[in-house]
């Protein structure tokens, strides 16, 4: 990232402005509705005066519970099921067919099935949240667990390793960074999911609020809700690259990663 | 005939392999639900049946081909802007470092939240779905771009420097393909989240397609219709998967091989 | 030879990298001459600023100090006269061109018309013996093949200048002798000016028609030697002469010198804009 030069840091801070000062020309000049397009200033005060609203903390509150609960679900099935399938050959092969059928199936594909199931509640928010990371972190796990060096492999073996000690010093160090890395990702996805299902099913959270701004029609509040979902966004990403870094800080994958 | 045994046990065993377990859950779900008349979950026969009834009829050109035609435009043009300007903002550093936070916001923000937003901008009609699959598809390829432009082993660009291979050709013949694996990796997500984004663009206040269709037989308790939507999306992305899969392996091929020889 | 008009010249050339506060001098003051069809070798303990002497010469990094000029021309850019065969033959071919294109990419950015450049690709994989590997990707040949591609891809360029960068020091030993010879034979073939850095004495005396012994860092031209070994070498017959032992071992202890130089240089590392 160029943020650790001063020359990044100042250009980065240019940019921001430029944005901003584009954003607020072009809805002050008439170029487009106020209406439809308030003010970079006016969305920034409202976005003030949001914060201060209790209802806003409870949106938010109930956003981050459904992403949490939904990422926590995810990534442990997904470890789980991941480590069997990957450990055993035989139901390596037997399932791939059927996880390369599941794993591209979009997940909001599910999302009239499980307002049928749980109506528009958090229940059925959760079906949509769980979907997609689990195939992000299970897919991390099978890459993971066939990483493993065979000569390390090999190396244990004929040193009479149990299945026990493999696990711990072989399999594990050699599979985490890639569950690191499913967990980066997976995070993202979910909070992603989280706001796309609040919104489109109904379930309370920032979502929900951003389609009942949308109806009212509230634009600046609208705007204002928008930009805390990228905020949050990219608090997330923060968040999980530093965990990342820190457990990870040994390992040369941490630097061949792809950005998502 | 021993020999052909022989070659056709291998054969028989990766068939077995591949269809065993689909095979097996499909029996599963048709038994688990013979017996009950699950109201939620019928059986495969009638999916079946009402898949063939629902979408092999007028429904595929009023509602599968307009879906399926925004998310390939979408999906081109976040494509096409992607390369385009992530190779500008990538062989630019004073252009990256300006827009890397913006950039860095923009795609954190969920593309979906973007719907209300283009809704109150370009009301409810095609552009506002084509803007919907592009605000959301153009950030994997973008950010993939940037980072393979920057990515191109700093030798091979002293080579191409020291040979005098510039401009357009430099581009065309050293640029590009160096970044090529990352950007097909964005290209790979790009594609799944174009199909999300296109249900999703439907589902509001659309008067076609298989985003409207889904939520129209969900209201309407339709249910094993309901259900075959779900399997034809599920069959859309795994042919989107297929596809994308065949033109990776013919774009990259060198990289696939040099990976493979890499690995030993 | 002594006599042939001067194709390359280093006048004074030194270089300084400064980074966030600190300064370190690479390359203090390096001056030499190289004449039309000359093969010189360049040898010097390891650290010593062979790298950045050569990005130097070909135009890559811009020198602090001094100037080097080609044909009397002073080198700001990669000029157009000069091929460079770089070390890393598994980085510096394009993986996503075959072996015939990866030749050709440098004469297609210097507008060749099709027919002669398809000659000029043939001809050159003919000379380094991959006649038949013109459709392959270079990595699915072995190091020592692909050392021969980036060779090739520098002669069908018909450089005045061809600088090579320790071009054998990742392929093993048998491969390097034959490549060594190589390099020989395309130096007396084509008549072209030949650059050859390396840090392996028995090579550049066994290359050579002459060796500069570089100092180690900050750098300066230790010994300019000429080698004075009959014309056609062999692998076996020219290294067991007397002579090259005497030559080798001369380099040998000129090396050994400029390293005892550095260690008592050492005391004051941190101190190098004293010397400037």
């Amino acid at each position: 990232m160029s943020w650790t030069t001063s020359r990044g840091r100042v250009l980065g801070l240019l940019g921001i402005l430029g944005f901003l000062a584009t954003w607020e020309v072009a809805a002050r000049s008439g170029l487009v509705n106020q209406t439809y397009l308030p003010a970079a200033t006016t969305t920034l005060a409202r976005l003030g005066r949001e914060l201060g609203t209790p209802q806003f903390w409870a949106a938010l509150g109930d956003t981050l519970i459904t992403w949490s609960v939904g990422l926590a679900i995810a990534f442990l099935a997904a470890v789980a099921l991941g480590a069997v399938v990957g450990l055993v050959p035989f139901l390596e092969r037997a399932t791939h067919s059927t996880v390369e059928f599941l794993r591209p199936i979009p997940s909001v594909a599910i999302i009239p099935l499980a307002v049928l199931i749980a109506g528009l509640s958090r229940e059925a928010a959760l079906m949509v949240v769980v979907y997609a990371p689990f195939w992000q972190v299970f897919v991390q796990v099978l890459h993971g667990v066939a990483d493993v060096d065979p000569v390390a492999r090999d190396t244990a073996r004929s040193y009479r390793l149990g299945r026990y000690e493999r696990l711990r010093h072989l399999v594990l160090p050699t599979a985490l960074p890639y569950v690191i890395t499913g967990l980066r990702l997976a995070a993202s996805v979910a909070l992603i999911l989280t706001i796309t299902a609040e919104l489109v099913i109904g379930n309370p959270g920032l979502g929900r609020q951003i389609e009942v701004y949308r109806a009212a029609p509230d634009a600046a509040g609208l705007y204002a809700l928008v930009l805390v979902t990228g905020g949050l966004g990219v608090l997330v990403n923060l968040a999980t690259r530093m965990l990342e870094r820190r457990l990870l800080f040994w390992h040369p994958s941490v630097r061949k990663e792809k950005a998502l | 005939m021993t020999a052909l045994a022989r070659s056709l046990v291998p054969t028989l065993r990766t068939v077995g392999l591949a269809a065993g377990l689909p095979v097996l859950l499909v029996l599963g779900w048709g038994l688990a639900t013979q017996g009950s008349q699950s109201f939620y979950f019928p059986g495969p026969a009638t999916v079946a049946r009402t898949f063939v009834d629902t979408w092999f009829g007028p429904a595929f050109v009023q509602d599968v081909l307009p879906s399926l035609g925004r998310f390939g435009a979408g999906v081109a043009l976040s494509i096409v802007i992607g390369i385009v300007a992530g190779t500008a903002i990538g062989t630019t550093p004073w252009l990256r470092e300006l827009l890397e936070p913006m950039l860095e916001f923009f795609r954190a923000v969920p593309p979906v939240a973007l719907v209300p937003v283009l809704m109150l901008l370009l009301g409810i009609g095609d552009s506002m779905k084509l803007a919907v699959i592009v605000s959301g598809c153009v950030w994997p390829v973008l950010l993939n771009t940037v980072e393979g432009v920057r990515g191109v082993d700093p030798v091979l660009t002293e080579t191409s420097r020291s040979y005098r291979v510039h401009g357009a050709l430099a581009l065309r013949y050293v640029i590009l393909p160096a970044a090529s694996p990352r950007i097909m990796a964005g290209i790979r997500l790009c594609l799944s989240i174009g199909l999300i984004l296109m249900v999703i663009s439907e589902m509001f206040a659309a008067s076609s397609g298989l985003g409207y269709r889904l939520v129209y037989f969900q209201r309407s308790f339709m249910i094993a219709e309901m259900w075959s939507g779900i399997v034809l999306l599920g069959l859309i992305g795994v042919v989107v998967a297929t596809i994308f899969g065949f033109v990776d392996r013919r774009v990259l091929h060198w990289y696939h091989g040099l990976r493979e020889v890499a690995r030993g | 030879m002594a006599d042939a008009r001067t194709l390359l010249r280093v006048t004074d050339l030194g270089k300084t990298y400064a980074t966030a506060g600190r300064t370190v001098e690479a390359i203090r003051s390096i001056s030499f001459d190289v004449a039309v069809g000359e093969l010189v070798c360049i040898v010097g303990p390891s650290g010593c600023g062979k790298t950045t002497l050569l990005k130097c010469l070909s135009g890559l990094l811009a020198p602090s100090a001094g100037s080097v000029s080609l044909d009397g021309q002073p080198v700001t850019d990669p000029p157009e006269k000069m091929a460079v065969v770089f070390q890393e033959y598994g980085r510096s071919l394009y993986p996503w061109l075959t072996v015939e294109d990866n030749v050709a990419l440098p004469l297609k950015a210097r507008k060749v018309p099709r027919a002669e450049r398809d000659e000029l690709v043939r001809a050159a994989l003919e000379e380094v013996g991959l006649a038949h590997a013109t459709t392959t990707y270079p990595w699915q040949l072995s190091g020592g093949m692909q050392q021969r591609v980036a060779i090739a891809r520098a002669i069908a360029y018909r450089p005045e200048v061809l600088v090579m960068d320790e071009p054998f020091a990742a392929v093993d030993a048998q491969t390097r002798a034959d490549l060594e010879d190589l390099v020989r034979r395309v130096w007396r073939d084509l008549g072209v000016t030949v650059l050859f850095v390396t840090h392996d004495i028995d090579e550049s005396v066994y290359l050579g028609e002459r060796v500069l012994v570089l100092s180690s860092s900050p750098t300066v031209v230790q010994e300019d030697l000429r080698v004075d070994l009959p014309d056609d070498r062999d692998q076996i017959s020219t290294r067991a002469l007397p002579r090259f032992t005497e030559l080798r071992t001369h380099v040998h202890e000129q090396i050994q010198r400029a390293k005892r130089d550095e260690h008592s240089e050492a005391v004051e590392p941190h101190a190098p804009a004293a010397h400037t």
